[in-house]
């Protein structure tokens, strides 16, 4: 007798426990940029030293983001990164320990058909989707079709996010909660004040999967402080810039984690 | 949406006529909904929170209606113009919203939404312009209201649009460029939604057309359905009589939404809106969301939109600037979808030759957005000889001067030299 495969959504939640006590790197990097030859040894370098990566998905109007991972996109695209680009690349590479999770506005996958989507990541070894323009309670259909191949779909909570709504969001999210740590769009450099470490304690408190912090993360400093508050950390556009200036993803990736003792 | 069979039809638009759309979830059958961003849910609620609190409350309806009548202009004229229907061979009725303050109908909404911002305690307004006309009628109410407005415009539609950017500094705004992605109205769009997503508390975001997430849909039609209802009612006590066929220009749908929506229960006035048809059916020629897109979802809402096949939004084109956006408002959507508003186009040449006929046949300039709905009702008029139309004639032509400077006059004074010749 074999035992049960774990699910995507187990697999990503598993792979974030595992960095404890530290918090898990989750890391971003957009599909084919800088060059779109670039993407299977970028995604490699950084599946080494991740713990979960993220890929974007280039949009032409990525509303939630900020001005690096806006240029990225849109760099992308001007390369012909499309999804069944990322897709075919995904599923001709050998499988990578991280789990890959694609984040993805949703016209892009609704043009590709929610249940095309779902066969073709599962093929592609896609753990899971973060899609910033789907709030949970639009998402049912593409919950369901990613759920028949056992893929997550994550959820996002905020800090503005009410007591009630936030318990629904973390219900409904599967492999990690997304937990925005700052009232705006990505790439700002901030320091992680009391009342985010407040507010994460909120989200964890409620949510039956992982947390993670996202938006605004870039130094080893912020990563400490949300040592003990998270799962995990999002790191996006920090990285996003080191690909940009040619420099080791991994290194760089490796160097954020606090220094153990 | 052609795979509807006649009774889901049937059944969409007499939940339409209804009043049913939206529903809870802010859906006008399949179409609209709420596609942000989890950061911008709870401003969103407030907003339609505030909304249903206000918008129909008898103490706010009198403020709008002062507003309206003694700042605006209201009620705009119904200007019979029996010159262009001698030319047609029809009854011709213009609504003449160019004739309120500020040129156009966009003012109708910007005020409205100033004074809810107003009163739900907002300490700054945002707003996205593309050719600039919802940026001066947002930084005219918020003058008129003593609230600081910024206004995000894209840097291309900065440099066509130079003399509204004055305007709107005149008028206390300050006027931020975009110059992220296509730098034009879509990107202000995404602008805004950032600012507003920055400080959801203190921020109103003032959106200018009928697009965007629940409840801005509903909204700004509330806010439009004004057009509509003067119309109606001062076509009947002029002539007792609805009209045939009732014609209005499409962009993001917020003029056309405003005058259709009275007469959409009408069964026997023929609905027509009219895209820009640009150069050409080919995708990025032109801006006709409804008449070539594929339902998909752009800043906020589930709609008709052009894009291609693999999801990514088109960049258009129209000769009106106003008319220039891949996307447009859910209801449309749900009104073609039903069956009610036939959506065509008119090409940016059909809109230019109506643009000097108008001129020529009854002393008015219309916006180049407004002669794109003159250009469908001539070629309306044709086909149904000695019947009655009523168009929506949206803005004043004034702002299109250098358009037509290199267009329509540089023909005209091309000829008077040769004619002296």
């Amino acid at each position: 007798m074999t035992a049960p495969t774990a699910t995507a959504h187990e697999r990503i939640g598993a792979a974030i426990r595992k960095a404890a006590p530290a918090p898990a790197i989750v890391a971003f990097l957009t599909a084919g940029y800088p060059k779109r030859e670039q993407f299977r040894a970028h995604l490699a370098a950084v599946a080494a030293e991740a713990d979960v990566v993220e890929i974007g998905v280039p949009f032409t109007d990525p509303m939630a983001d900020g001005v690096t991972i806006q240029r990225s996109s849109r760099e992308a695209l001007a390369q012909g990164v499309t999804l069944a680009w990322i897709l075919d690349e995904l599923a001709a590479m050998p499988a990578l320990d991280a789990p890959l999770l694609l984040m993805s506005y949703l016209n892009p996958l609704l043009a590709f058909g929610y249940d095309a989507l779902a066969t073709a990541a599962s093929r592609a070894r896609v753990a899971g989707f973060i899609v910033p323009d789907l709030p949970f309670d639009e998402g049912d259909d593409l919950r369901r079709a990613l759920e028949a191949r056992g893929i997550a779909l994550v959820q996002m909570a905020t800090p503005v996010t009410t007591p009630g709504r936030l318990a629904k969001v973390c219900g409904a999210s599967r492999g990690f909660v997304y937990a925005v740590t700052m009232t705006g769009t990505t790439g700002k450099n901030v320091a992680v004040p009391e009342d985010v470490i407040a507010y994460l304690g909120r989200v964890r408190a409620v949510s039956p999967v992982p947390v993670c912090a996202g938006f605004g993360i870039r130094t080893r400093e912020q990563v400490a402080r949300l040592a003990g508050h998270v799962d995990g950390v999002v790191v996006g556009s920090a990285l996003v810039e080191v690909l940009e200036r040619g420099e080791d993803p991994a290194a760089w990736l490796r160097a954020l984690r606090p220094v153990a003792g | 949406m052609s795979s509807l069979t006649v009774e889901e039809r049937r059944r969409l638009l007499a939940d339409s006529i209804a009043g049913k759309f939206p529903d809870a979830r802010g859906r006008f059958g399949p179409f609209g909904g709420r596609f942000v961003p989890e950061t911008l849910i709870p401003a969103i609620e407030r907003l339609e929170a505030g909304m249903r609190a206000h918008l129909h409350a008898a103490d706010f309806q009198r403020e709008l209606a002062d507003e309206l009548h003694n700042w605006v202009g209201r009620p705009t004229a119904l200007t019979h113009a029996p010159r262009l229907g001698a030319r047609w061979g029809a009854d011709v009725w213009l609504k003449r919203e160019d004739l309120n303050h500020t040129g156009a109908h966009k003012i109708n909404n910007a005020i409205g939404q100033a004074l809810l911002a107003r009163r739900l305690g907002a300490k700054r307004i945002v707003a996205e312009t593309g050719a600039g006309q919802h940026g001066v009628a947002s930084a005219a109410a918020c003058a008129r209201l003593g609230l600081p407005c910024t206004v995000y415009m894209g840097a291309i539609d900065m440099e066509r649009q130079a003399p509204n950017v004055g305007r709107m500094r005149l008028l206390g705004a300050e006027v931020v460029p975009v110059t992220a992605g296509d730098a034009t109205l879509r990107a202000a769009v995404d602008e805004a939604l950032r600012d507003w997503v920055a400080d959801p508390l203190g921020t109103y975001y003032l959106l200018g057309s009928a697009i965007g997430p629940h409840p801005y849909p509903y909204l700004v039609r509330e806010l439009q359905a004004i057009i509509g209802r003067e119309a109606r009612a001062q076509l009947l006590e002029r002539t007792g009589r609805l009209p045939d066929a009732l014609i209005a220009c499409v962009g993001g749908g917020s003029n056309s939404i405003g005058i259709f929506h009275p007469f959409v229960a009408d069964a026997s006035v023929e609905i027509i809106g009219i895209e820009a048809g640009g150069r050409g059916p080919a995708l990025g020629e032109n801006s006709a969301s409804l008449a070539l897109g594929r339902p998909g979802v752009l800043q906020g809402a589930y709609s008709l939109l052009l894009q291609d096949p693999h999801g990514q939004v088109q960049e258009t084109h129209s000769i009106s600037a106003g008319l220039d956006y891949p996307g447009v408002g859910p209801e449309h959507a749900l009104l073609q979808a039903a069956g009610r508003v036939r959506y065509e186009t008119a090409s940016d040449d059909e809109a230019l030759a109506a643009v000097k006929e108008c001129c020529e046949a009854e002393g008015i300039l219309p916006a180049l957005e407004s002669a794109h709905a003159l250009a469908g009702a001539r070629r309306w008029a044709a086909a149904n000889p000695g019947k009655r139309v009523l168009i929506g004639l949206s803005g004043r032509g004034d702002k299109d001067m250098p358009t037509l400077q290199r267009t329509l006059i540089a023909q005209l004074e091309a000829r008077a030299q040769r004619g002296a010749a």
